[in-house]
């Protein structure tokens, strides 16, 4: 009996600058497949379904157990992550597409440095004196540390961004996962010394302001991150935050 | 004074801790890695990092942790550092606490412990089941401050391929390729720090991630580093078997109550759950009463082997065997293991808060790696640093679970300060190296790529090379070794290497060539393939991961010492160094009692 196949179409681009092509292969199934998987075959026999040569496919991937982020692209018209995307699970024909809200590189990969650029921008960060020995940082209850410990679990993925209607040419909104973070750091004992600095760098264009509470971000969010309450949260920080500001003249 | 500069090579914990403590001494840090260093494989850490706190009023103490690490480790790590890590791990933990991470708290605020393997004490801080992503998180902040105060620099995307040593051997510099443009370009540095990690892919499938190759370990082996104890590999008990990974299951899911079991008949059809306690077999618990299903990896491996191959237990006669957490509170699952019950989740499609898991082992950790001395985490090559999984120091013929993070962390940070110390030592800096030094190597690089690029006749293909090492390194040498076996596993390497002349790129563009940059990799994979597999076939003894049924005891007359290998005119030479066992006196190592 012949190998039951089926049809994966990647959106390719080989530069930038180049044009875009559709190309299809047939893969021979496997249980247990997911998206990684194919992509491997198709490296492995670069033959597009026609029986044209091709070359691998170019994409980000590290892990492949869905914590380091990397492996983000469009999976039938939704942002997730390549590795947990089965193929039993999928509807055929797969389509895979790159990232659109982020420069493209080449295939299914795009540079997503602009996020870890926001994560500066917002002090994105515990300020400690040193790393000195001078004892255990602060204490911290069991219910704190559970909400810390849901933000904290941010792979920087870019999924939130991705289908976020406000992260658009004509806007620079930081997104959902930075806005997160930021929530995290100022419900620090020690990073919250430091929250106007961070609620500084969400104020003006393109932060926590554009957001207009599409709410999106929560629903594609592979670590299941409360989203939407962080941006209710930090909103209503740099509110506060303004007014202090206001009063204070500065 | 001159101000020196130091490269980083590798942004996982321990490059990341190596940069922190370079940076607070205001020298400048240039730090390359190939994935942007968030996304580097500690993230994979999952179940925590030891410490002897002591916090749980067990007596335990930074003794207690050294000798568990010694007597796990088979008494092959050189102790004097091995007990400085001990010593320093509670001070590590307070620091990663100040820098935030969210480790899970007691009622009282204070840090949570969970047991881990090879230790009767509650040593092991967590954040969930997933602690290595969050001490990557907190060091990557701390990094990524130090970068926006301009003393830290990134070159994310880019690989290394070699270091730029000047006529006298010293190294003045690396070469490495943007992954992007392919460009190949030469970098100054006073003194160069390998945080590189694990060797996974030699073994094909491990649960290690995409990057963890091994490539960087095996081009500094081939300009003069010498690479030790290559044979000591660790092959993790409990993974979820997959066709790309094989998804580390980890043994903190036996630190909160996790038992490992099979049914007492073969191919018993019956769901678990209808299995009645009395028809399951807790072989773990039955064979090694005291420490029970925390017993060091190397047993729990060698354990899960006999019951599947020998005794014929695995379930429905496959190779796997149950993981079961499902008699664990759900409200404790969730707090403290969530992370790692997802994944089983979302790969297998089963619920581990009510069906066992099915588990089976694979290949995990390097406890060899590049040669350091006993002091500065200095390579033989001067000006060359390692630090982390690359390296061979901490943890013997085998590693405890959890003492990874304290290493990369501890070893991190002295190579760090190791490095400023040496290149403000210099008399003369990279400045003053000739610039015919650094493009020498640079085109001997070039024309690496260049040939392999060029080369349009070849038949073979580098995934298919690539399966056939890692499926022969698995099958004869990981958890049970022959001496022939392993002959022919060398003439497998050989026949490989062979054909890897031949490979074909099938991308010859020079953009973003991810298939050049893993044909470079492969390359150097080949031959640490070969120093292991050499390593193994000359040890004939049993020591901690290395297990030879021919040789099956511990034989400290012969074999205590440190395999070295070097690269002698393009061959594998073996040589051997004594084990300062200076501290712990030796004894024998068994986990059916108390130690």
């Amino acid at each position: 009996m012949a190998d039951k196949t089926f049809i994966v179409k990647i959106k390719r681009q080989q530069r930038p600058d180049e044009a875009v092509r559709w190309e299809e292969y047939e893969l021979r199934y496997r249980p247990h497949m997911n998206v990684i998987i194919c992509l491997r075959d198709i490296a492995e026999k670069p033959f597009t379904r026609s029986g044209s040569e091709s070359t691998p496919v170019s994409y980000e991937a590290n892990c492949l157990e869905e914590i380091c982020g990397a492996c983000a692209m469009i999976v039938n018209g939704m942002p997730r992550q390549a590795c947990t995307a089965l193929v039993d699970d999928l509807e055929k024909p797969i389509r895979l597409e790159p990232l659109t809200k982020f420069p493209l590189i080449r295939d299914l990969q795009v540079d997503r440095s602009s996020m870890f650029q926001n994560l500066k921008r917002t002090k994105c960060w515990i300020p400690i004196d040193g790393t000195y020995d001078i004892g255990p940082g602060p204490r911290m209850s069991e219910e704190k540390q559970q909400v810390g410990y849901a933000l904290s679990q941010c792979i920087t993925c870019g999924n939130c961004l991705e289908i976020c209607p406000k992260v658009n040419e004509h806007s620079n909104f930081v997104g959902a996962a930075i806005v997160s973070q930021v929530r995290l750091f100022n419900m620090h004992p020690t990073g919250e010394m430091h929250a106007g600095g961070r609620l500084d760098a969400l104020m003006g264009p393109g932060g926590i302001e554009d957001c207009d509470n599409a709410q999106n971000c929560v629903k594609v969010c592979p670590k299941g991150i409360p989203l939407t309450e962080s941006l209710a949260a930090v909103n209503g920080q740099v509110l506060v935050h303004a007014v202090k500001s206001f009063f204070r003249g500065s | 004074m001159r101000q020196p500069k130091i490269i980083i090579v590798g942004g996982g914990l321990a490059g990341l801790m190596a940069a922190i403590k370079v940076a607070e001494t205001g020298v400048p840090v240039d730090l390359f890695s190939i994935v942007p260093v968030k996304r580097s494989h500690s993230v994979c850490a999952q179940g925590g990092i030891n410490a002897a706190k002591n916090l749980k009023g067990e007596g335990d103490s930074t003794w207690k942790h050294f000798d568990d690490t010694i007597y796990g480790g088979d008494f092959l790590a050189n102790q004097p550092l091995v007990k400085g890590m001990c010593e320093a791990a509670p001070a590590i933990i307070d620091l990663l606490d100040r820098m935030g991470v969210m480790f899970n708290r007691t009622p009282e605020g204070l840090l949570d412990f969970r047991r881990f393997g090879g230790t009767l004490y509650h040593r092991t801080a967590f954040a969930g089941a997933t602690t290595g992503q969050q001490l990557l998180y907190a060091l990557d902040e701390q990094v990524r401050r130090f970068e926006s105060e301009g003393k830290v620099k990134k070159f994310e995307g880019w690989t290394f391929l070699s270091s730029v040593l000047d006529h006298s051997g010293v190294c003045r510099g690396i070469c490495a390729m943007d992954l992007k443009t392919m460009e190949i370009k030469t970098f100054a540095c006073d003194a160069a720090i390998f945080c590189t990690g694990g060797i996974g892919a030699v073994f094909g499938r491990s649960t290690n991630s995409v990057v963890c190759t091994g490539s960087a370990q095996s081009a500094l082996f081939q300009q003069g580093a010498y690479y030790a104890n290559g044979e000591f590999i660790q092959v993790h008990p409990t993974a979820i078997p997959g066709e790309d990974k094989l998804r580390l299951m980890s043994e903190s899911a036996r630190g909160e109550g996790g038992r490992v079991w099979v049914p007492k008949t073969a191919q018993d059809p019956r769901p678990a759950k209808q299995i009645p306690e009395s028809e399951r077999f807790y072989f773990l618990e039955e064979w090694y009463p005291k420490y029970g299903n925390l017993v060091p990896r190397d047993v729990a491996t060698r354990a899960i082997h006999k019951v599947v191959y020998e005794m014929k237990l695995g379930l429905a006669g496959d190779p796997a065997v149950y993981l079961d957490v499902t008699h664990i509170p759900r409200e404790v699952l969730e707090r403290k293991l969530e992370g790692i019950l997802e994944i089983y989740q979302k790969f297998v499609g089963a619920d581990p808060h009510v069906e066992p898991m099915k588990v089976f082992p694979a290949m995990h950790y390097t406890m060899g790696g590049l040669w350091v001395d006993n002091e500065n985490q200095a390579t033989n090559i001067s000006g060359v640093y390692a630090a982390g999984e690359c390296e061979y120091q901490y943890h013997g013929a085998n590693r405890l679970g959890a003492n990874s993070l304290v290493s990369c962390i501890y070893g991190g940070g002295i190579a760090g300060s190791a490095a400023v110390r040496y290149a403000r030592s210099l008399e003369s800096g990279c400045e003053n190296t000739p610039p015919a030094v650094y493009e020498r190597e640079r085109v001997r690089q070039q024309d690496i790529s260049d040939a392999l690029l060029n080369q349009h006749t070849g038949t073979e293909n580098p995934l298919t090379i690539w399966r056939e090492m890692g499926d022969v390194m698995t099958e004869n040498v990981t958890v049970i070794r022959y001496n022939a076996a392993m002959q022919k596993t060398l003439v497998k390497l050989d026949e490989l290497s062979e054909r890897f002349k031949h490979i074909n790129l099938q991308d010859r563009t020079q953009w973003s060539n991810q298939t050049l940059n893993f044909v470079r990799e492969l390359d150097n994979m080949l031959i640490l393939a070969k120093v292991i597999t050499l390593g193994a076939i000359a040890r004939n003894e049993t020591r901690g991961a290395h297990y030879k049924p021919e040789f099956p005891n511990r034989d400290d007359a012969n074999w205590l010492k440190t395999t070295i290998a070097s690269w002698d005119g393009g061959k594998i030479k073996l040589e051997y160094e004594a084990v300062d066992t200076s501290l712990i006196p030796l004894r024998e190592r068994k986990y059916t009692a108390a130690k």
